[in-house]
Protein backbone atom coordinates (compact mmCIF):
# COMPACT_ATOMS: atom_id res chain seq x y z
CA UNK A 1 0.00 0.00 0.00
CA UNK A 2 3.10 2.67 0.81
CA UNK A 3 4.51 1.97 -2.63
CA UNK A 4 1.15 1.95 -4.36
CA UNK A 5 0.15 5.18 -2.08
CA UNK A 6 4.14 6.76 -3.20
CA UNK A 7 3.57 5.71 -7.08
CA UNK A 8 0.28 7.67 -6.77
CA UNK A 9 1.85 10.73 -5.41
CA UNK A 10 4.71 10.63 -7.86
CA UNK A 11 1.92 10.74 -10.44
CA UNK A 12 -0.35 13.38 -8.86
CA UNK A 13 3.37 15.78 -8.56
CA UNK A 14 4.10 15.66 -12.31
CA UNK A 15 0.24 15.87 -13.21
CA UNK A 16 -0.10 19.17 -11.49
CA UNK A 17 3.49 20.47 -13.06
CA UNK A 18 2.17 19.39 -16.57
CA UNK A 19 -1.03 21.61 -15.48
CA UNK A 20 0.36 24.52 -14.11
CA UNK A 21 2.83 24.63 -17.52
CA UNK A 22 -0.19 24.23 -19.72
CA UNK A 23 -2.05 26.93 -17.68
CA UNK A 24 1.15 29.08 -17.72
CA UNK A 25 2.16 29.29 -20.98
CA UNK A 26 -1.68 29.55 -22.65
CA UNK A 27 -1.97 32.60 -21.00
CA UNK A 28 2.14 33.73 -21.61
CA UNK A 29 1.38 33.52 -25.44
CA UNK A 30 -1.69 36.47 -25.40
CA UNK A 31 -0.26 39.96 -26.65
CA UNK A 32 -0.61 43.05 -24.58
CA UNK A 33 0.77 43.87 -21.19
CA UNK A 34 -0.71 44.01 -18.16
CA UNK A 35 0.72 46.67 -17.07
CA UNK A 36 -0.28 49.24 -19.29
CA UNK A 37 -3.77 47.31 -19.07
CA UNK A 38 -3.86 48.08 -15.41
CA UNK A 39 -3.29 51.56 -16.19
CA UNK A 40 -4.61 52.40 -18.93
CA UNK A 41 -3.84 54.46 -21.94
CA UNK A 42 -2.78 57.67 -20.63
CA UNK A 43 -0.24 56.18 -18.11
CA UNK A 44 3.48 57.57 -18.80
CA UNK A 45 6.03 54.44 -19.77
CA UNK A 46 8.23 55.12 -16.59
CA UNK A 47 5.07 54.24 -14.62
CA UNK A 48 4.30 51.75 -16.77
CA UNK A 49 8.06 49.98 -16.76
CA UNK A 50 7.76 51.12 -12.68
CA UNK A 51 5.02 48.77 -12.27
CA UNK A 52 6.34 46.00 -14.94
CA UNK A 53 9.15 45.89 -12.02
CA UNK A 54 6.97 45.67 -9.56
CA UNK A 55 4.12 42.49 -10.56
CA UNK A 56 8.09 41.11 -11.77
CA UNK A 57 6.49 41.10 -15.84
CA UNK A 58 10.63 42.19 -16.94
CA UNK A 59 12.08 39.23 -15.54
CA UNK A 60 12.39 36.26 -18.14
CA UNK A 61 9.41 33.83 -19.16
CA UNK A 62 10.70 31.32 -16.37
CA UNK A 63 11.15 32.91 -14.12
CA UNK A 64 7.83 34.25 -13.72
CA UNK A 65 6.91 31.06 -14.03
CA UNK A 66 8.97 29.65 -11.11
CA UNK A 67 7.20 33.15 -9.41
CA UNK A 68 3.95 32.02 -10.45
CA UNK A 69 4.08 28.27 -9.15
CA UNK A 70 5.99 29.18 -5.87
CA UNK A 71 3.37 31.76 -5.07
CA UNK A 72 0.60 29.07 -5.59
CA UNK A 73 2.43 26.57 -3.36
CA UNK A 74 2.23 29.65 -0.77
CA UNK A 75 -1.55 30.05 -1.33
CA UNK A 76 -0.47 33.80 -3.00
CA UNK A 77 -2.20 33.63 -6.58
CA UNK A 78 -0.92 37.44 -7.21
CA UNK A 79 -2.76 40.52 -7.59
CA UNK A 80 -5.99 40.99 -9.85
CA UNK A 81 -5.18 43.27 -12.65
CA UNK A 82 -9.08 44.84 -13.07
CA UNK A 83 -9.31 45.41 -8.91
CA UNK A 84 -5.57 45.61 -7.67
CA UNK A 85 -6.36 43.14 -4.60
CA UNK A 86 -4.78 39.84 -3.98
CA UNK A 87 -6.43 37.06 -6.03
CA UNK A 88 -6.67 34.81 -3.20
CA UNK A 89 -8.79 36.86 -1.15
CA UNK A 90 -11.43 37.28 -4.07
CA UNK A 91 -11.33 33.56 -4.55
CA UNK A 92 -11.47 32.97 -0.64
CA UNK A 93 -15.22 34.69 -0.90
CA UNK A 94 -16.36 32.53 -3.58
CA UNK A 95 -14.66 28.86 -2.92
CA UNK A 96 -16.93 28.35 -0.62
CA UNK A 97 -20.08 28.72 -2.80
CA UNK A 98 -18.72 26.60 -5.64
CA UNK A 99 -17.30 24.11 -3.72
CA UNK A 100 -20.03 23.19 -1.21
CA UNK A 101 -22.19 23.67 -3.88
CA UNK A 102 -19.94 20.49 -6.24
CA UNK A 103 -20.06 18.56 -2.66
CA UNK A 104 -23.44 18.89 -1.86
CA UNK A 105 -24.80 17.87 -5.61
CA UNK A 106 -21.76 15.02 -5.30
CA UNK A 107 -23.67 13.67 -2.30
CA UNK A 108 -27.26 14.03 -3.60
CA UNK A 109 -26.08 12.46 -6.58
CA UNK A 110 -24.74 9.64 -4.97
CA UNK A 111 -27.87 9.02 -2.72
CA UNK A 112 -30.29 9.17 -5.67
CA UNK A 113 -28.34 7.01 -7.68
CA UNK A 114 -27.55 3.76 -5.29
CA UNK A 115 -30.79 3.20 -3.92
CA UNK A 116 -32.01 3.51 -7.75
CA UNK A 117 -29.63 1.55 -9.66
CA UNK A 118 -29.62 -1.32 -7.17
CA UNK A 119 -33.55 -1.35 -7.20
CA UNK A 120 -32.96 -1.32 -10.74
CA UNK A 121 -30.60 -4.20 -10.86
CA UNK A 122 -32.10 -6.23 -8.20
CA UNK A 123 -35.62 -6.02 -10.10
CA UNK A 124 -34.67 -6.62 -13.53
CA UNK A 125 -36.81 -6.38 -16.64
CA UNK A 126 -39.55 -5.17 -13.95
CA UNK A 127 -41.63 -1.76 -14.28
CA UNK A 128 -39.35 -0.29 -11.91
CA UNK A 129 -36.08 -1.10 -13.99
CA UNK A 130 -37.51 0.16 -17.07
CA UNK A 131 -38.79 3.31 -15.14
CA UNK A 132 -35.47 3.87 -13.72
CA UNK A 133 -33.99 3.07 -17.76
CA UNK A 134 -36.27 5.58 -19.19
CA UNK A 135 -35.98 8.13 -16.60
CA UNK A 136 -32.13 8.08 -16.64
CA UNK A 137 -32.21 8.48 -20.60
CA UNK A 138 -33.74 11.51 -19.90
CA UNK A 139 -31.59 12.92 -17.03
CA UNK A 140 -28.59 12.43 -19.55
CA UNK A 141 -30.29 14.21 -22.20
CA UNK A 142 -31.58 17.32 -20.54
CA UNK A 143 -28.93 20.39 -20.34
CA UNK A 144 -29.50 20.97 -16.30
CA UNK A 145 -29.12 24.70 -16.83
CA UNK A 146 -32.27 24.61 -18.41
CA UNK A 147 -33.85 22.10 -15.80
CA UNK A 148 -32.60 24.57 -13.28
CA UNK A 149 -34.70 27.98 -15.63
CA UNK A 150 -37.35 25.55 -15.58
CA UNK A 151 -37.14 24.89 -11.58
CA UNK A 152 -36.93 28.41 -10.84
CA UNK A 153 -40.07 29.39 -12.16
CA UNK A 154 -42.18 26.39 -11.22
CA UNK A 155 -40.90 25.86 -7.35
CA UNK A 156 -39.40 29.74 -6.87
CA UNK A 157 -41.29 31.90 -8.57
CA UNK A 158 -44.53 30.28 -8.57
CA UNK A 159 -44.73 28.20 -5.56
CA UNK A 160 -42.03 29.72 -3.75
CA UNK A 161 -40.55 27.02 -2.05
CA UNK A 162 -36.88 27.25 -2.81
CA UNK A 163 -35.04 30.47 -3.37
CA UNK A 164 -35.05 31.87 -6.30
CA UNK A 165 -31.23 32.69 -6.78
CA UNK A 166 -28.48 34.95 -4.53
CA UNK A 167 -26.28 33.70 -1.33
CA UNK A 168 -26.72 35.06 1.62
CA UNK A 169 -23.10 33.55 2.94
CA UNK A 170 -22.36 30.46 5.67
CA UNK A 171 -23.57 32.84 8.36
CA UNK A 172 -26.80 31.61 8.60
CA UNK A 173 -25.91 27.83 7.45
CA UNK A 174 -29.58 26.86 7.58
CA UNK A 175 -30.64 29.57 5.15
CA UNK A 176 -27.07 29.02 2.60
CA UNK A 177 -28.16 25.31 2.27
CA UNK A 178 -31.50 26.31 1.61
CA UNK A 179 -30.03 28.50 -1.47
CA UNK A 180 -27.46 25.78 -2.28
CA UNK A 181 -30.47 22.95 -2.10
CA UNK A 182 -31.76 23.77 -5.61
CA UNK A 183 -29.25 24.68 -7.60
CA UNK A 184 -26.63 21.38 -6.59
CA UNK A 185 -30.10 19.19 -7.21
CA UNK A 186 -30.46 20.20 -10.60
CA UNK A 187 -26.50 20.51 -10.66
CA UNK A 188 -26.76 16.60 -9.64
CA UNK A 189 -29.73 15.21 -11.70
CA UNK A 190 -27.68 14.35 -15.02
CA UNK A 191 -24.83 12.57 -13.15
CA UNK A 192 -27.16 10.57 -10.42
CA UNK A 193 -28.42 9.33 -13.95
CA UNK A 194 -25.08 8.23 -14.84
CA UNK A 195 -24.37 7.21 -11.57
CA UNK A 196 -27.56 4.70 -11.37
CA UNK A 197 -26.60 3.06 -14.62
CA UNK A 198 -23.33 2.19 -14.48
CA UNK A 199 -24.69 0.91 -10.36
CA UNK A 200 -26.93 -1.19 -12.29
CA UNK A 201 -24.55 -2.41 -15.04
CA UNK A 202 -22.20 -3.02 -12.29
CA UNK A 203 -24.40 -4.99 -10.04
CA UNK A 204 -25.73 -7.41 -12.59
CA UNK A 205 -22.28 -8.13 -13.82
CA UNK A 206 -21.01 -9.39 -10.30
CA UNK A 207 -24.64 -10.96 -10.26
CA UNK A 208 -23.51 -13.45 -12.35
CA UNK A 209 -20.32 -14.52 -11.12
CA UNK A 210 -19.64 -17.83 -9.12
CA UNK A 211 -19.16 -16.12 -5.60
CA UNK A 212 -22.91 -15.47 -5.92
CA UNK A 213 -24.07 -18.47 -6.23
CA UNK A 214 -21.02 -19.56 -3.60
CA UNK A 215 -22.89 -17.31 -1.05
CA UNK A 216 -26.61 -18.54 -1.87
CA UNK A 217 -24.98 -21.70 -1.07
CA UNK A 218 -24.10 -21.10 1.64
CA UNK A 219 -27.29 -19.68 2.63
CA UNK A 220 -27.36 -16.30 2.08
CA UNK A 221 -30.19 -14.35 1.52
CA UNK A 222 -31.02 -12.92 -2.00
CA UNK A 223 -30.55 -9.60 -0.31
CA UNK A 224 -28.10 -10.68 2.07
CA UNK A 225 -25.90 -11.74 -1.08
CA UNK A 226 -26.78 -8.53 -2.86
CA UNK A 227 -25.86 -6.43 0.09
CA UNK A 228 -22.07 -8.23 1.73
CA UNK A 229 -20.77 -9.83 -1.83
CA UNK A 230 -22.10 -8.38 -4.67
CA UNK A 231 -22.39 -4.36 -3.68
CA UNK A 232 -18.63 -4.27 -2.64
CA UNK A 233 -17.79 -5.74 -6.26
CA UNK A 234 -19.62 -3.18 -7.72
CA UNK A 235 -18.00 -0.17 -5.90
CA UNK A 236 -14.99 -0.42 -7.92
CA UNK A 237 -17.04 1.19 -11.39
CA UNK A 238 -18.63 3.27 -9.56
CA UNK A 239 -15.85 4.95 -7.47
CA UNK A 240 -14.52 5.66 -11.13
CA UNK A 241 -17.98 7.08 -12.28
CA UNK A 242 -17.99 9.53 -8.68
CA UNK A 243 -14.77 10.37 -9.09
CA UNK A 244 -14.54 11.41 -12.61
CA UNK A 245 -17.90 13.41 -11.71
CA UNK A 246 -16.45 15.90 -9.12
CA UNK A 247 -14.99 17.71 -12.11
CA UNK A 248 -18.19 17.77 -14.20
CA UNK A 249 -19.88 19.09 -10.95
CA UNK A 250 -16.99 21.57 -10.10
CA UNK A 251 -17.11 23.23 -14.06
CA UNK A 252 -20.70 22.03 -13.79
CA UNK A 253 -21.10 24.01 -10.75
CA UNK A 254 -19.51 27.10 -12.64
CA UNK A 255 -22.27 26.91 -15.34
CA UNK A 256 -25.31 26.68 -12.66
CA UNK A 257 -24.16 29.53 -10.52
CA UNK A 258 -24.68 31.66 -13.13
CA UNK A 259 -28.81 30.52 -13.50
CA UNK A 260 -29.84 31.16 -9.43
CA UNK A 261 -27.36 33.84 -9.18
CA UNK A 262 -24.58 32.76 -6.98
CA UNK A 263 -21.52 34.61 -5.98
CA UNK A 264 -19.32 31.38 -6.73
CA UNK A 265 -15.98 30.96 -8.82
CA UNK A 266 -18.06 30.94 -12.08
CA UNK A 267 -19.21 34.66 -11.89
CA UNK A 268 -15.98 36.04 -11.20
CA UNK A 269 -13.95 33.51 -13.83
CA UNK A 270 -16.40 35.00 -16.61
CA UNK A 271 -16.22 38.66 -15.31
CA UNK A 272 -12.32 38.51 -15.03
CA UNK A 273 -12.58 37.27 -19.24
CA UNK A 274 -14.62 39.86 -20.18
CA UNK A 275 -12.61 42.55 -18.23
CA UNK A 276 -9.13 40.79 -19.43
CA UNK A 277 -7.95 39.89 -15.87
CA UNK A 278 -5.80 37.06 -16.61
CA UNK A 279 -4.04 36.36 -14.04
CA UNK A 280 -7.65 35.77 -12.03
CA UNK A 281 -8.35 33.38 -15.33
CA UNK A 282 -5.09 31.51 -15.01
CA UNK A 283 -5.37 30.94 -11.17
CA UNK A 284 -8.70 30.11 -10.94
CA UNK A 285 -8.27 27.35 -13.70
CA UNK A 286 -5.21 26.40 -12.19
CA UNK A 287 -7.09 25.68 -8.73
CA UNK A 288 -9.63 24.13 -10.37
CA UNK A 289 -8.05 21.58 -12.12
CA UNK A 290 -5.86 21.03 -9.41
CA UNK A 291 -9.17 20.52 -7.51
CA UNK A 292 -9.83 17.49 -10.34
CA UNK A 293 -6.40 16.28 -10.03
CA UNK A 294 -6.83 15.67 -6.54
CA UNK A 295 -9.93 14.22 -6.45
CA UNK A 296 -8.79 11.43 -9.39
CA UNK A 297 -5.45 10.84 -6.65
CA UNK A 298 -8.20 10.28 -3.92
CA UNK A 299 -10.40 7.89 -6.13
CA UNK A 300 -7.28 6.00 -6.85
CA UNK A 301 -6.19 5.28 -3.36
CA UNK A 302 -9.86 4.64 -2.55
CA UNK A 303 -9.99 2.10 -4.90
CA UNK A 304 -6.94 0.29 -3.61
CA UNK A 305 -8.59 0.35 -0.12
CA UNK A 306 -11.76 -1.66 -1.27
CA UNK A 307 -9.90 -3.56 -3.73
CA UNK A 308 -6.45 -5.30 -2.63
CA UNK A 309 -5.57 -6.47 -5.87
CA UNK A 310 -5.22 -3.31 -7.08
CA UNK A 311 -2.60 -3.02 -4.55
CA UNK A 312 -0.12 -5.58 -5.85
CA UNK A 313 -0.72 -4.49 -9.64
CA UNK A 314 0.68 -0.76 -9.35
CA UNK B 1 -27.25 -0.53 -41.18
CA UNK B 2 -30.98 -2.56 -42.08
CA UNK B 3 -30.31 -4.54 -38.57
CA UNK B 4 -30.45 -1.15 -36.31
CA UNK B 5 -33.32 -0.32 -38.10
CA UNK B 6 -35.66 -3.21 -36.45
CA UNK B 7 -34.43 -1.82 -33.00
CA UNK B 8 -37.28 0.74 -31.86
CA UNK B 9 -35.05 2.85 -29.99
CA UNK B 10 -32.50 3.16 -32.85
CA UNK B 11 -35.77 4.00 -34.59
CA UNK B 12 -36.97 6.36 -32.44
CA UNK B 13 -33.61 7.90 -31.61
CA UNK B 14 -33.08 8.14 -35.48
CA UNK B 15 -35.90 9.85 -35.92
CA UNK B 16 -35.21 12.48 -33.33
CA UNK B 17 -32.13 13.21 -34.46
CA UNK B 18 -33.33 13.11 -38.23
CA UNK B 19 -35.73 15.80 -37.76
CA UNK B 20 -32.96 18.35 -36.05
CA UNK B 21 -30.60 17.60 -39.19
CA UNK B 22 -33.36 18.24 -41.56
CA UNK B 23 -34.53 21.09 -40.16
CA UNK B 24 -30.83 22.57 -40.03
CA UNK B 25 -30.22 21.78 -43.99
CA UNK B 26 -33.67 23.17 -44.53
CA UNK B 27 -33.22 26.30 -42.47
CA UNK B 28 -30.31 27.25 -45.59
CA UNK B 29 -33.10 27.39 -48.00
CA UNK B 30 -35.89 28.14 -46.42
CA UNK B 31 -37.31 29.05 -42.76
CA UNK B 32 -40.45 30.66 -42.16
CA UNK B 33 -39.19 34.04 -41.11
CA UNK B 34 -35.92 36.01 -41.17
CA UNK B 35 -33.79 35.45 -38.42
CA UNK B 36 -31.78 38.78 -38.61
CA UNK B 37 -35.12 40.45 -38.69
CA UNK B 38 -35.64 42.51 -35.96
CA UNK B 39 -39.90 43.15 -35.67
CA UNK B 40 -40.01 45.13 -32.36
CA UNK B 41 -43.91 45.86 -32.92
CA UNK B 42 -44.35 41.91 -32.86
CA UNK B 43 -42.24 40.98 -29.44
CA UNK B 44 -43.24 37.98 -27.29
CA UNK B 45 -46.26 36.64 -28.66
CA UNK B 46 -46.99 33.46 -27.25
CA UNK B 47 -47.14 30.62 -29.91
CA UNK B 48 -50.23 31.11 -32.19
CA UNK B 49 -50.41 30.33 -36.28
CA UNK B 50 -48.29 32.95 -37.39
CA UNK B 51 -45.37 32.42 -35.12
CA UNK B 52 -45.64 28.59 -34.41
CA UNK B 53 -43.27 28.81 -31.55
CA UNK B 54 -44.05 32.50 -30.58
CA UNK B 55 -41.35 34.94 -30.81
CA UNK B 56 -38.71 36.37 -28.59
CA UNK B 57 -37.76 39.92 -27.10
CA UNK B 58 -36.58 41.30 -30.43
CA UNK B 59 -40.09 40.04 -32.63
CA UNK B 60 -37.53 37.14 -34.12
CA UNK B 61 -39.69 34.30 -35.03
CA UNK B 62 -38.80 31.32 -32.63
CA UNK B 63 -39.12 28.58 -34.85
CA UNK B 64 -36.81 29.86 -37.17
CA UNK B 65 -34.46 30.60 -34.89
CA UNK B 66 -34.32 26.83 -33.25
CA UNK B 67 -34.31 25.70 -37.03
CA UNK B 68 -30.96 28.05 -37.84
CA UNK B 69 -29.99 27.06 -34.17
CA UNK B 70 -29.45 23.32 -35.37
CA UNK B 71 -27.08 24.61 -37.70
CA UNK B 72 -24.74 25.99 -34.96
CA UNK B 73 -25.51 22.67 -32.85
CA UNK B 74 -24.98 20.52 -35.39
CA UNK B 75 -22.14 22.01 -36.81
CA UNK B 76 -20.19 22.41 -33.71
CA UNK B 77 -20.93 18.92 -32.50
CA UNK B 78 -19.62 17.36 -35.77
CA UNK B 79 -16.30 18.95 -36.11
CA UNK B 80 -15.71 18.62 -32.75
CA UNK B 81 -16.02 14.79 -33.14
CA UNK B 82 -14.37 15.21 -36.13
CA UNK B 83 -11.15 16.57 -33.81
CA UNK B 84 -11.42 14.00 -31.40
CA UNK B 85 -11.21 11.47 -33.93
CA UNK B 86 -8.62 12.71 -36.07
CA UNK B 87 -6.21 12.97 -33.27
CA UNK B 88 -7.76 10.61 -31.01
CA UNK B 89 -7.78 7.99 -33.44
CA UNK B 90 -3.65 8.00 -34.40
CA UNK B 91 -2.56 8.63 -31.22
CA UNK B 92 -4.42 5.52 -29.70
CA UNK B 93 -3.59 3.39 -32.51
CA UNK B 94 0.27 4.56 -32.21
CA UNK B 95 0.16 4.01 -28.45
CA UNK B 96 -1.54 0.26 -28.96
CA UNK B 97 1.25 -0.32 -31.39
CA UNK B 98 4.27 0.94 -29.26
CA UNK B 99 2.80 -0.35 -26.15
CA UNK B 100 4.79 0.24 -23.19
CA UNK B 101 7.35 2.35 -24.90
CA UNK B 102 7.77 5.49 -23.87
CA UNK B 103 5.74 6.48 -26.79
CA UNK B 104 2.84 4.98 -25.06
CA UNK B 105 3.42 6.69 -21.64
CA UNK B 106 3.92 9.86 -23.15
CA UNK B 107 0.42 9.34 -25.05
CA UNK B 108 -1.83 8.23 -22.05
CA UNK B 109 -0.09 10.62 -19.84
CA UNK B 110 -0.61 13.46 -21.95
CA UNK B 111 -4.28 11.85 -22.13
CA UNK B 112 -4.72 12.08 -18.46
CA UNK B 113 -3.66 15.51 -18.30
CA UNK B 114 -6.49 16.85 -20.67
CA UNK B 115 -8.79 14.55 -18.63
CA UNK B 116 -7.80 16.66 -15.47
CA UNK B 117 -9.37 19.77 -17.44
CA UNK B 118 -12.91 19.84 -18.37
CA UNK B 119 -13.92 21.11 -21.35
CA UNK B 120 -15.52 24.03 -19.51
CA UNK B 121 -12.12 24.86 -18.34
CA UNK B 122 -10.61 24.40 -21.59
CA UNK B 123 -13.03 26.64 -23.46
CA UNK B 124 -12.48 29.49 -20.62
CA UNK B 125 -8.77 29.05 -21.39
CA UNK B 126 -8.98 29.42 -24.78
CA UNK B 127 -11.74 31.83 -24.79
CA UNK B 128 -9.34 34.14 -22.37
CA UNK B 129 -6.80 33.76 -25.26
CA UNK B 130 -8.24 34.09 -28.50
CA UNK B 131 -11.95 35.46 -27.57
CA UNK B 132 -15.25 33.88 -27.17
CA UNK B 133 -16.39 32.59 -30.80
CA UNK B 134 -18.25 29.31 -32.22
CA UNK B 135 -15.03 28.31 -33.52
CA UNK B 136 -13.10 28.62 -29.93
CA UNK B 137 -16.36 26.35 -28.74
CA UNK B 138 -15.60 23.95 -31.44
CA UNK B 139 -11.82 23.59 -30.73
CA UNK B 140 -12.38 23.21 -26.92
CA UNK B 141 -14.67 20.08 -26.91
CA UNK B 142 -12.52 18.96 -29.93
CA UNK B 143 -9.65 18.83 -27.68
CA UNK B 144 -11.65 17.15 -25.15
CA UNK B 145 -12.70 14.26 -27.10
CA UNK B 146 -9.19 13.33 -28.11
CA UNK B 147 -8.26 11.44 -25.25
CA UNK B 148 -11.94 10.09 -24.83
CA UNK B 149 -11.10 8.38 -28.67
CA UNK B 150 -7.47 7.76 -28.20
CA UNK B 151 -8.48 5.72 -24.92
CA UNK B 152 -11.18 3.67 -26.89
CA UNK B 153 -8.77 3.25 -29.39
CA UNK B 154 -5.92 1.68 -27.99
CA UNK B 155 -8.15 -0.28 -25.28
CA UNK B 156 -9.82 -1.75 -28.59
CA UNK B 157 -6.41 -2.12 -30.78
CA UNK B 158 -4.56 -3.36 -27.79
CA UNK B 159 -6.74 -6.65 -27.49
CA UNK B 160 -6.68 -7.57 -31.03
CA UNK B 161 -3.01 -6.80 -31.21
CA UNK B 162 -2.77 -10.31 -29.91
CA UNK B 163 -5.17 -11.84 -32.25
CA UNK B 164 -3.68 -14.61 -34.51
CA UNK B 165 -4.66 -12.39 -38.06
CA UNK B 166 -2.63 -9.69 -36.73
CA UNK B 167 0.39 -12.28 -36.47
CA UNK B 168 -0.44 -13.93 -39.55
CA UNK B 169 -0.37 -9.88 -41.15
CA UNK B 170 2.87 -9.82 -38.91
CA UNK B 171 4.67 -12.69 -40.73
CA UNK B 172 3.40 -11.48 -44.18
CA UNK B 173 5.89 -8.73 -43.33
CA UNK B 174 3.73 -5.77 -42.63
CA UNK B 175 5.11 -2.89 -40.57
CA UNK B 176 2.76 -2.00 -37.55
CA UNK B 177 1.90 1.36 -39.27
CA UNK B 178 -0.08 -0.83 -41.98
CA UNK B 179 -1.17 -3.20 -39.61
CA UNK B 180 -3.08 -0.49 -38.19
CA UNK B 181 -4.52 1.37 -40.98
CA UNK B 182 -5.41 -1.96 -42.70
CA UNK B 183 -6.35 -4.63 -39.74
CA UNK B 184 -6.99 -2.78 -37.08
CA UNK B 185 -8.58 0.47 -37.50
CA UNK B 186 -11.57 -1.23 -39.60
CA UNK B 187 -12.05 -3.54 -37.23
CA UNK B 188 -13.14 -0.60 -34.69
CA UNK B 189 -15.25 1.27 -36.77
CA UNK B 190 -18.41 -0.43 -34.64
CA UNK B 191 -16.57 1.13 -31.57
CA UNK B 192 -16.00 4.31 -33.03
CA UNK B 193 -19.13 4.76 -34.48
CA UNK B 194 -20.88 3.88 -30.83
CA UNK B 195 -18.04 6.32 -29.49
CA UNK B 196 -18.61 9.28 -32.18
CA UNK B 197 -22.52 8.85 -31.49
CA UNK B 198 -22.56 9.90 -27.84
CA UNK B 199 -19.45 12.39 -28.62
CA UNK B 200 -21.71 13.95 -30.90
CA UNK B 201 -24.78 14.47 -28.45
CA UNK B 202 -22.17 15.76 -26.03
CA UNK B 203 -21.06 18.02 -28.18
CA UNK B 204 -24.66 19.83 -28.52
CA UNK B 205 -25.07 19.65 -24.96
CA UNK B 206 -21.54 21.39 -24.66
CA UNK B 207 -22.13 23.84 -27.62
CA UNK B 208 -25.45 24.66 -25.57
CA UNK B 209 -23.48 25.07 -21.60
CA UNK B 210 -20.57 27.22 -23.76
CA UNK B 211 -23.25 29.65 -25.53
CA UNK B 212 -25.21 29.27 -22.62
CA UNK B 213 -22.38 31.49 -20.24
CA UNK B 214 -21.12 33.38 -22.95
CA UNK B 215 -18.52 31.52 -24.42
CA UNK B 216 -19.88 29.94 -27.49
CA UNK B 217 -21.21 31.58 -31.00
CA UNK B 218 -21.72 35.36 -30.80
CA UNK B 219 -24.67 36.76 -31.82
CA UNK B 220 -26.04 36.85 -34.56
CA UNK B 221 -25.16 33.62 -35.09
CA UNK B 222 -28.43 32.04 -33.93
CA UNK B 223 -27.62 29.05 -31.03
CA UNK B 224 -29.91 27.20 -28.73
CA UNK B 225 -27.65 27.92 -26.07
CA UNK B 226 -27.51 31.50 -26.05
CA UNK B 227 -31.86 31.52 -26.94
CA UNK B 228 -31.75 30.12 -23.30
CA UNK B 229 -29.44 32.45 -21.85
CA UNK B 230 -31.79 35.27 -23.90
CA UNK B 231 -34.84 34.25 -22.09
CA UNK B 232 -34.04 33.76 -18.66
CA UNK B 233 -34.83 37.19 -17.50
CA UNK B 234 -38.19 36.85 -19.37
CA UNK B 235 -38.83 33.10 -18.47
CA UNK B 236 -41.85 33.90 -15.56
CA UNK B 237 -44.12 36.16 -18.23
CA UNK B 238 -42.52 34.84 -21.99
CA UNK B 239 -41.94 30.62 -20.49
CA UNK B 240 -42.01 29.60 -24.37
CA UNK B 241 -38.82 31.79 -24.79
CA UNK B 242 -37.20 28.87 -22.68
CA UNK B 243 -39.22 25.72 -23.55
CA UNK B 244 -38.68 25.25 -27.12
CA UNK B 245 -35.13 25.74 -27.67
CA UNK B 246 -34.64 23.95 -24.51
CA UNK B 247 -37.04 20.48 -25.89
CA UNK B 248 -34.86 21.11 -29.23
CA UNK B 249 -31.64 20.38 -27.14
CA UNK B 250 -33.10 17.24 -25.43
CA UNK B 251 -34.95 15.81 -28.30
CA UNK B 252 -32.04 16.15 -30.27
CA UNK B 253 -29.69 14.90 -27.68
CA UNK B 254 -31.96 11.91 -26.58
CA UNK B 255 -32.42 11.18 -30.19
CA UNK B 256 -28.51 10.62 -29.92
CA UNK B 257 -28.05 8.41 -27.47
CA UNK B 258 -30.89 6.42 -27.91
CA UNK B 259 -28.91 5.54 -31.64
CA UNK B 260 -25.79 5.61 -29.89
CA UNK B 261 -27.37 2.74 -27.37
CA UNK B 262 -29.27 0.35 -29.86
CA UNK B 263 -26.41 0.67 -32.09
CA UNK B 264 -23.72 -0.56 -29.71
CA UNK B 265 -26.23 -3.08 -28.28
CA UNK B 266 -26.27 -4.25 -31.89
CA UNK B 267 -22.39 -4.35 -32.33
CA UNK B 268 -22.03 -6.51 -29.49
CA UNK B 269 -23.75 -9.56 -29.16
CA UNK B 270 -22.78 -10.47 -25.71
CA UNK B 271 -23.96 -7.28 -24.27
CA UNK B 272 -27.10 -7.67 -26.12
CA UNK B 273 -27.71 -10.96 -24.39
CA UNK B 274 -26.23 -10.27 -20.98
CA UNK B 275 -28.69 -7.31 -20.85
CA UNK B 276 -32.00 -9.27 -21.84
Amino acid sequence: MLRFTLNRLLSLGLSLIAASVVIFFAIEIIPGDPARLMLGINATQDAVDALRTQMGLDQGVLVRYWLWVSGLVQGDFGISYTYRVPVSEMVQGRIWVSLPLALYALVLSTLIAFPVGIIAAAKRGSWADWLVMGGTQLGVAIPNFWFAMLMVSLLAIKYRLFSAGGFSGWDDPLLAMRSLTLPAFVLALPQASILARVMRSALLDTLSEDFMRTARAKGRTRRGALVHHALRNAMIPVLTIIGLQFSFLLAGAIIIEKVFFLPGLGSMIFTAITQRDLIVVESVVMLLVFAVILVTFLVDITYALVDPRLRRRA
Amino acid sequence: MKAAFKMPGFVAGFIMAFVFVAAALLSFVWSPYAVDGVDIVNKLHPPDMTNWFGTDHLGRDIFSMIMVGARTSIAVAIVAVGIGVLLGVPLGLAAAARKGTLLDEVIMRGNDLIFAFPALLIAILITAVFGASALNAIIAIGIFNIPVFARLVRGGALSLWTRDFILAARVAGKGRVRISFEHILPNLTNLLIVQGTIQFSLGILAEAALSYVGLGAQPPIPSWGRMLADSQTMISFAPHLALFPGAAIVLTVLGLNLMGDALRDLFDPKLRRDRQ
